[in-house]
């Protein structure tokens, strides 16, 4: 690779290669200065912007980031390129290309059509030279429309993840959350439990106990019991009623590997899943997470920055064709995402990158009580996503996840969100609310009663 | 129903899970209460993370046992939080403080993520421990501030001891912000991964006492010395030959 160079108000700015371009381009993050990529000041950050806008969207088909012969992620970036699909924006610039998705002319239908054509690498880079504002504007241009027993991602709607987390896995302590999510509204997307026990058998158990849950009240929804693939691949032989395969993703090979999991490997749990056609009304059987810094902390980056490897996880999301993808933003703690500012524009990043590579994403809006953040930030997070168009987030009771040590949402939050912006859960778990009489003539939540509480407690 | 089910619908299902359920609302928000228990729960945790250990204090509980104080490479909490490279290794100006010996066993207290921890917790477990181990060598307890648990790989191999058992605080939680950890590590060495370490989690006033931490801790350490190992390869041996398993937590030291 050649180095670039530009001269800005009288200094010359000298970047060895691509990767120390788009690292330097990189809005300030802890996780860039821990590796030792981050641009040394202001100055030098908004000069390799400059750069980075002059560079042909051509170049990162050129000049690979990650090397083709030593990863697998690379090698499925470009070998699945939609050349035609790319060849509106192919003459364009990053700088361009970036006025472009803001123009007029890059409607709904354009971006879907644009996805195949558009590699990580390109998605990253033009996320550098946007304001969070155009993050905003150019993600709610963007549809991603995904099915299983429910419909996510239609305009007008917000699905909520619903995450009953237990410390120990008690199945009346996972119950006792899911009533009450479900009270609010909550589990359009999903309700999907971290297990705090990674075995076979207890991804089983929580799995009937859920199927149970879902044929005795009939609810239109997905579960999910968030295992390593390899372990739902046994839950599925062993005849357990599974509806998504889970598993954590990042952007390299290597990354992946600390996950204990390749291309192959996710290929298989998606088979196994298809195979069982447990969705009514689609076909996406898969949900995968992933966050920036995933990859430098297992030292699998490459020398890349945190936020174009993260955009890297979504190409190998992509091919799997997911029901869900969501970005665990603010799980990682602060050496990546020190305070809420990092972790607002990440979030915003994330969502609008995901959405410009055609995936279904939701946001984990979400903070560790080591990084600089509170509920008041995700207070803001989420209701930018919102206005976003995000498909989905996650909430947990009282926003505090007593499994895994971290806030998120509150079924609150969400149902707050849905009644500011006038965006509804999704259709056929509306309807199921409506039958529950959980929503009153309009559409909203019913004041609370104990009528449905104790039909359900019945 | 019973009444009291029918005076709190809630009531059977609170008892099953710490979860944060039946908030009620007001309009789509949290009602006061509510909104005041959860900040109270985040200004302890956030409190535990930006305090400091009192490791004066630590070092009166500790005697007569000696111990001694070094830092960590980090400046302060706002960098220890940004460089976790820093916080694991120790100040270049204290590696002459560490007497070299032949230590079967040294002591690291780092204060970690939680300063609560280090302070209610860390001087009792190091007593209840060498009590429980009669003829064992153990070298000053060394008090390590600004640090993380991989500091203990350069103070082991510094004082040449052949275990090190690193005393941390761990990240607080809403519900519980003075929880320590413990991570044992056979042959100390700068660069030994999570993998070559035992760990043992949860230890606070509602998780596993301190008693119950030194029997564990105790035999883990015997089991190491004969064994010459720690981390996957003595966790699995441990796991079919004991007589009583101890409870042993995957590794995620930060």
């Amino acid at each position: 690779m050649s180095a670039y160079r530009i001269t800005l108000n009288g200094r010359t700015w000298v970047f060895e290669d691509l990767r120390a371009l788009m690292a330097c381009a990189s809005p300030r993050r802890s996780g860039d200065e821990l590796a030792g990529l981050a641009a040394q000041g202001d100055e030098q950050r908004v000069a390799a912007r400059h750069v980075l806008a002059e560079l042909p969207l051509r170049a990162f088909l050129e000049q690979p980031l990650v090397p083709y012969e030593a990863d697998e992620v690379t090698r499925l970036i470009l070998d699945t390129h939609d050349a035609a699909a790319f060849a509106p924006v192919s003459g364009m610039s990053v700088g361009q290309f970036r006025d472009w998705l803001l123009s007029y002319a890059a409607t709904t239908e354009a971006l879907a059509a644009l996805a195949p054509g558009l590699t990580p690498e390109m998605v990253a880079a033009v996320s550098k030279l946007m304001r969070n504002q155009d993050l905003i504007a150019v993600a709610a241009k963007c549809r991603v429309v995904t099915a299983f027993r429910s419909t996510i991602g239609l305009p007008g709607r917000l699905a909520c993840r619903l995450q009953p987390n237990h410390p120990t896995d008690d199945p009346l302590g996972i119950a006792a959350s899911i009533l009450d999510g479900l009270l609010f509204g909550m589990g359009d997307a999903v309700i999907g439990i971290n297990p705090a026990s990674d075995s076979v058998p207890d991804t089983i158990r929580l799995l009937q106990m859920l199927d149970e849950l879902r044929l005795r009240y009939d609810i239109p929804m997905q579960s999910c019991v968030l295992a390593h693939v390899t372990n739902s691949l046994r839950a599925i032989e062993r005849g357990a009623p599974l509806d998504l395969v889970f598993q954590s993703i990042a952007g390299s090979e290597a990354a992946n590997q600390g996950f204990g999991v390749n291309l192959a490997l996710l290929r298989e749990g998606m088979e196994a899943a298809q195979s069982l056609k447990r969705g009514t009304v689609g076909g996406n059987v898969m949900y995968f997470e992933t966050g920036q810094g995933s990859a430098l902390s297992a030292n699998a980056h490459h020398g890349v920055d945190q936020q174009t490897m993260e955009v890297r996880a979504y190409a190998v999301a992509r091919e799997f064709s997911p029901l869900l993808v969501n970005t665990v933003v603010g799980f990682i703690g602060p050496e990546y995402l020190y305070d809420s500012k990092q972790i607002i524009r990440a979030g915003l990043e994330d969502h609008c990158c995901g959405k410009l590579m055609g995936l279904p994403m939701g946001v984990d809006v979400c903070y560790t009580n080591h990084a600089e953040a509170d509920q008041d930030d995700m207070d803001t997070l989420m209701t930018l996503l919102a206005n976003a168009g995000v498909n989905f987030v996650i909430a947990v009771p009282g926003a505090d996840d007593v499994m895994l040590g971290y806030q998120s949402l509150s079924w609150h939050d969400v149902l707050g969100l849905r009644h500011l912006l006038k965006l509804r859960p999704a259709p056929e778990f509306e309807a199921w609310l409506q039958r529950m009489e959980l929503l009153d003539a309009q559409g909203r939540l019913a004041p609370p009663g104990e009528r449905v509480m104790q039909r359900m407690l019945a | 129903m019973t009444d009291e089910v029918a005076a709190d619908p809630y009531a059977r299902l609170r008892a099953a899970t710490p979860a944060r359920i039946g908030l009620g609302r007001s309009g789509d928000g949290l009602p006061t209460r509510a909104v005041l228990e959860f900040q109270a729960a985040h200004s302890r945790a956030r409190d535990a993370v930006h305090g400091r250990a009192d490791f004066d204090a630590v070092a009166a509980a500790l005697a007569p046992l000696d111990s001694l104080r070094v830092h960590s490479r980090v400046e302060d909490r706002a960098q220890y939080l940004r460089r976790p490279d820093l916080g694991r290794r120790v100040r270049e100006s204290d590696r002459s403080l560490l007497p070299r010996g032949d230590w079967d066993l040294a002591f690291v207290i780092a204060d970690g993520l939680s300063a609560e921890a280090v302070n209610r917790h860390a001087a009792a477990l190091v007593h209840e421990t060498l009590h429980r181990l009669p003829g064992w060598r153990a070298a000053p307890v060394v008090l390590a501030e600004q640090a993380r648990v991989a500091l203990g790989d350069e103070v082991g191999e510094a004082l040449g001891a052949r275990l090190v058992a690193v005393l941390v605080g761990e990240r607080p939680g809403l519900s519980v912000a003075d929880s320590l950890g413990v991570y044992l590590t056979w042959e100390p060495r700068l660069g030994r991964a999570d993998s070559e370490r035992n760990c043992i989690s949860n230890i606070h006033a509602n998780g596993l006492s301190v008693q119950r931490a030194a029997d564990t801790l105790a035999w883990l350490l015997d089991e190491a010395r004969s064994r010459r190992v720690t981390g996957v390869g003595l966790k699995l041996e441990a796991l079919s030959a004991a007589s009583y398993p101890p409870p042993l937590h995957p590794v995620h030291t930060e």
